[in-house]
Order: C-alpha cells, then sequence, then structure tokens
C-alpha cells in the first residue's frame, strides 16, 4: 500500500518522531511504498542539518536523511512551520537576509498543498506526535 | 475527491497545533477535497467566544476560524463530553458547530478516507 507520513514533534523532545522514522522503515521492508514524508509543525526540526549529538546518542536529523537519500523519498518541510523555526534553505535564507541555511539535502521546502495531493494519492495516511 | 476528518485537540493559544489544524483544515479545503474539522478535548477550548490574545501578544485564531466554512470546510463538530466536562455552554459558541457523542466521533471517522490528527 501507498503511504503518506505526516511527523509533527521536534527530536529530542518526543518519541515520536523515531517512531515515525522505524515505521518508516518498516514500511518498506514489508514491500509498502512512501508516497511522501510530510514533517509539519515542530516536526520541521527533524530536517536540519546542524543537529549534533553525543557520541553515544542517537542523531535523529541525520538519521532521516540518510534514509530519506538511502531509499530516494520525497521528503517535504512545511514551508511556513519551518521558516517561522529557523529551518531554512538557501533561497529562503537570501529571500529573508539571513546568513546561513540549515535544511538537510534530500528535503523540500513546499506548502500544505503537497500534504493534501500526497494523502489524495495514499491508500494510508499516519501522523505522529499528533496533540502533544 | 477524498473525504478528510481534521482533528483539533489543542487549546487555541498555548501551543501552535491549534493553528496549524486550521491552516491544515483551510488548506485541505483549498485543495477541492472534502473536509470536516472536529474539536474534541481541549480543542473546545477553540469554540469559546470572546476570545482577546491581544493580551498575550497572539493573533486571534477564532477570527480566522470565521472564515472556514467561507472556504468549504463542510462541517465543523465537536464532542459533547469534552465541553461538558470543561463546563462550556454550547449556546454560545464562537463556531456553528455540532454536537456529536463519543460514538457519533467513532462513525464519523469510519466515514472518512484520511483522518489529520493535528
Amino acid at each position: 500500500m501507498k503511504y503518506t507520513l505526516i511527523i509533527q514533534s521536534a527530536p529530542i523532545d518526543h518519541q515520536s518522531s523515531y517512531t515515525a522514522l522505524r515505521f518508516a522503515r518498516a514500511l518498506l521492508e514489508g514491500g509498502h511504498s512512501i508516497e511522501r514524508l510530510f514533517f509539519y509543525g515542530a516536526g520541521v526540526h527533524n530536517s536540519t542539518s546542524h543537529s549534533v549529538a553525543p557520541q553515544d546518542e542517537l542523531n535523529l536529523p541525520d538519521q532521516w536523511q540518510q534514509f530519506v537519500t538511502e531509499h530516494s523519498l520525497d521528503a517535504v518541510v512545511c514551508i511556513a512551520a519551518a521558516v517561522r523555526r529557523g529551518v531554512i534553505n538557501a533561497s529562503e535564507s537570501g529571500r529573508y537576509g539571513k546568513s546561513g541555511n540549515n535544511l538537510a539535502d534530500g528535503f523540500d521546502l513546499s506548502g500544505l498543498g503537497q500534504l493534501v495531493a500526497s494523502a489524495v494519492e495514499s491508500d494510508r495516511v499516519v501522523t505522529f506526535g499528533a496533540g502533544v | 475527491m477524498k473525504q478528510f476528518l481534521v482533528i483539533t485537540s489543542n487549546a487555541p493559544y498555548g501551543t501552535s497545533q491549534a493553528r496549524e489544524a486550521t491552516d491544515l483544515a483551510l488548506a485541505t479545503a483549498l485543495f477541492e477535497q472534502k473536509v470536516s474539522l472536529l474539536f474534541q478535548g481541549d480543542g473546545v477550548f477553540q469554540l469559546l467566544p470572546d476570545q482577546n490574545p491581544a493580551a498575550i501578544e497572539q493573533k486571534n485564531l477564532s477570527a480566522m476560524q470565521q472564515a472556514l466554512p467561507l472556504y468549504d470546510v463542510e462541517d465543523l463538530f465537536y464532542c459533547a463530553e469534552s465541553l461538558q466536562e470543561r463546563g462550556i455552554e454550547s449556546r454560545t459558541l464562537a463556531l456553528p458547530a455540532k454536537a456529536l457523542t463519543r460514538s457519533e466521533i467513532a462513525s464519523l471517522i469510519r466515514q472518512q478516507d484520511h483522518v489529520f490528527h493535528v
């Protein structure tokens, strides 16, 4: 089946984005496909390239980035939620006159319409980190 | 066209979820899908009239939600038990939302193609 996953909570603060990653891996192992990963709300922090973890701890944004790249997945980060939280790519950085950018490779900034379009194409939509 | 339900379970201020649920309901309607919105748990606080978030330097979510019916967000529902548990009067709600019991909510969810729980 085709799945859309919505990830709404930040790494570190909540377990749910790690649960989402484990679920996503299990989907592919089980022969399902992922139409799109959509990072919304505080979930946008999973797409940063600037997270640093102690050596004996998991770096969840790096894990997401590797997973997305390895499987060439469509990973969209809500642009309105991201720019508010300081997760920006080079073009948004230029637009707003900021000095750097931190959106990891493999992620795209785009609008909520990308979530709706993906859900329309999917058999299942699974939300992680709701109401926390 | 698919049938969507957005569920919102947070109070209007204090976290960003209520605004994000509203944005998602509007976006779903804008992309010409059938969409309704359910207020449950603390989400029913979004239905309180006369909100004054200027006092905490926030935008008025309730004012933005008045646009929901204009954007064809088909039906607005709230959990009657959630309202009662929080001592809110159903006569004075800020939006034209319909009361549902928890078992009616279960059947509403069964009717959907997809549920977005923000």
